[in-house]
């Protein structure tokens, strides 16, 4: 029993942290461009597919590597040509775009690539059990979650000390104001969307090692991300680091006990955020408003 | 022609269209049950729009609503009594009780994050649908039913077999719901709701309970919604779990767009063009999600204000 708490809590923690990864670029668009990004989870399928091309020339390590930055190339040539225009509107134009989008990546990934399931190899050292009493502990696994601990450490050292970052934080406060500074606002926009949408990449690469790849997989890991958001507090980065965790592991000790509501206890969880603390965990008075 | 007379005429230009649909649908290569799709996916968006394009407030959550409508109404013929108006008010009830519940945690939430809330909200039906196959047949949807001819004591009408007695009755429904919608939009509330949208903050500096009304505008709509979803059901014969998955919401809120939300009819003609391009487009091709998609991304980038916006500007150049 005690085996069987532990796998799920770590399996928890393990889908909870891809949650985050996936979240905290969400939320990074959301806070600065007020763009509600649906075509997350096609980036991120696009993300594992470039992998799963370019690994037989540059490896699975060269994969790593590479695909997130060229996802985020994309996302930063969709974002200038069809998001910016938006940007002065309604937030249901974007919305609405994004979620064309959507569909337009998962159809064209299932051109491209087939619409049967790949399966994705790691390299030897990462894919062995490190334990034989908690086989489930795997190399690869423990890889991910350090993988998105540096990632997510990466992007706090980004937000706080860096030029670019600061003027992300900034602009999410007041951004006529950044831009009343003389800061060009538009890349700060796309550099914005940039770093959202290399952190789906990175999730798609890390996904596709441990789920395989599909061209659906992107839908399934919308929904929690968008629950992280909320939970955690809109507008807030390490609110969504603490939702996306709290989700996981809640979906991975309800799976212990009753495996049908798994999915459904994030909701239950968020209902009960909502009805509590309006603005989420860690949000700040009057951004959900 | 002048104005005046133009719009004069557009009313009973609609109705007359609507009524003898089933006459000249056949002849342009459509069949009558394409046109009673329409009218119900129409009534849907209308139901969205009502929220969106009357109050300003965005639920991309909606077919949460829609689906409940469909699967109370399929539970009641199935369980309860083989009565179609039973069921369609019992559809009525669940969704639209389910949306006065959830509104209330929803109404403080705006703009984007309005929208955010009810698409994770929605989502939680699609899950129940989904994984409680023991009641609701999971992903095959609920099956085991079929609309019951009107009984009305001195004669029936037979709306199961008959495609055009069954368009006639929807068309009915449809009278009924858009005729409660105008009367609610023309009443000072919906007078209200239209200042809510307008400005918001002066609507509130008028003393008008803002969360109030933007409840009672969001309950309504997922009444009208449910209804929607439980004549949905009498046209499929089953409930589909993919009818409240949050897509099924986007499409109604593009059918709302693609015609011009902020006019009354705009969702109708919008359903009409996006039922009859989806038949169409899933008859050809494989890839007809490719095309939806890029209708979105092209209606967006360049139709923003829909066909009847566009028409109206064309008009007053």
């Amino acid at each position: 029993m005690t085996q069987l708490l532990l796998f799920n809590v770590t399996n928890g923690l393990i889908i909870g942290a891809f949650y985050v990864l996936m979240a905290l670029g969400l939320s990074l668009i959301l806070n600065l461009s007020n763009v509600i990004n649906f075509a997350h989870g096609g980036f991120l399928v696009l993300g594992g597919y470039i992998a799963y091309t370019i690994t037989p020339y540059v490896g699975f390590w060269g994969a790593l590597l590479l695909a997130p930055p060229l996802t985020a190339v994309i996302g930063i040539l969709v974002e200038r040509t069809l998001i910016r225009p938006l940007y002065g509107r309604d937030p249901l134009y974007s919305l609405l775009l994004t979620f064309g989008l959507a569909f337009i990546l998962e159809d064209g990934t299932r051109f491209l690539w087939g619409a049967q399931g790949k399966p994705v190899t790691v390299p030897a050292v990462l894919s062995q059990p490190l334990s034989y009493d908690y086989f489930f502990i795997t190399g690869y696994r423990l890889f991910m979650v350090a993988m998105v601990v540096v990632s997510v450490a990466l992007l706090f050292v980004l937000l706080r000390y860096t030029r670019l970052g600061i003027r992300i934080r900034a602009g999410t406060l007041d951004l006529e104001m950044v831009a009343a500074m003389g800061i060009n606002v538009r890349v700060l926009r796309s550099l914005n969307f940039g770093v959202g949408i290399f952190l789906a990449g990175l999730s798609g690469v890390l996904a596709a090692g441990q789920l395989g790849l599909e061209p659906t997989m992107g839908t399934g890991l919308l929904m929690p991300s968008f629950i992280a958001i909320i939970v955690g507090g809109v507008g807030s980065l390490l609110g969504t680091l603490l939702g996306g965790l709290l989700i996981g592991v809640a979906s991975g000790l309800t799976a212990v006990f009753f495996p049908s509501a798994s999915e459904a206890i994030m909701y239950v969880l968020m209902a009960i955020v909502l009805l509590i603390r309006p603005r989420g965990l860690l949000g700040e008075e009057g951004m959900m408003t | 022609m002048n104005q005046r007379l133009l719009s004069s005429l557009r009313l009973p230009a609609i109705w007359a269209l609507l009524l003898l649909a089933p006459y000249w649908m056949t002849p342009l290569g459509g069949y009558t049950a394409l046109g009673t799709r329409v009218l119900v996916l129409a009534l849907g968006a209308m139901s969205v729009n009502f929220l969106l394009g009357f109050t300003g407030v965005l639920s991309f959550g909606h077919a949460a609503y829609f689906g409940l409508g469909a699967y109370g109404a399929g539970f009641a013929l199935k369980f309860l009594a083989p009565s179609t108006p039973l069921s369609i008010l019992c559809g009525m009830l669940l969704g639209g009780v389910a949306g006065a519940v959830l509104g209330s945690l929803i109404v403080r939430r705006r703009g984007v994050y309005f929208a955010m809330v009810t698409i994770a909200f929605g989502q939680v039906f699609y899950y129940i649908a989904f994984q409680w196959s023991s009641v609701t047949g999971g992903d095959d949807g609920l099956r085991g039913f079929s609309r019951q001819p009107l009984d009305f004591g001195l004669f029936t009408i037979d709306i199961l077999s008959n495609a055009n007695a069954f368009y006639y009755f929807v068309l009915a429904c449809f009278a009924l719901a858009v005729g409660v919608m105008g009367f609610v939009l023309g009443s000072p509330f919906g007078r209200t709701m239209i200042a809510i949208r307008e400005n918001e903050r002066r609507a509130r500096f008028l003393g008008i309970p803002i969360e109030l009304h933007i409840w009672i505008a969001f309950t309504l709509s997922c009444f009208f919604m449910a209804y929607a979803g439980s004549l949905y059901a009498m046209v499929n014969n089953f409930a589909d779990p993919r009818g409240l998955h949050y897509s099924q919401s986007g499409d109604f809120v593009m059918m709302a767009v693609m015609g011009g939300m902020r006019r009354f009819w705009g969702p109708l003609l919008g359903a009409a063009v996006f039922v009859v391009l989806q038949d169409y487009l899933s008859s050809i091709t494989v890839n007809w999600m490719s095309f939806v998609g890029f209708l979105f991304v092209f209606v967006v980038l360049f139709f923003p204000r829909g066909l009847l916006g566009v028409l109206r500007q064309r008009r007053e150049a």
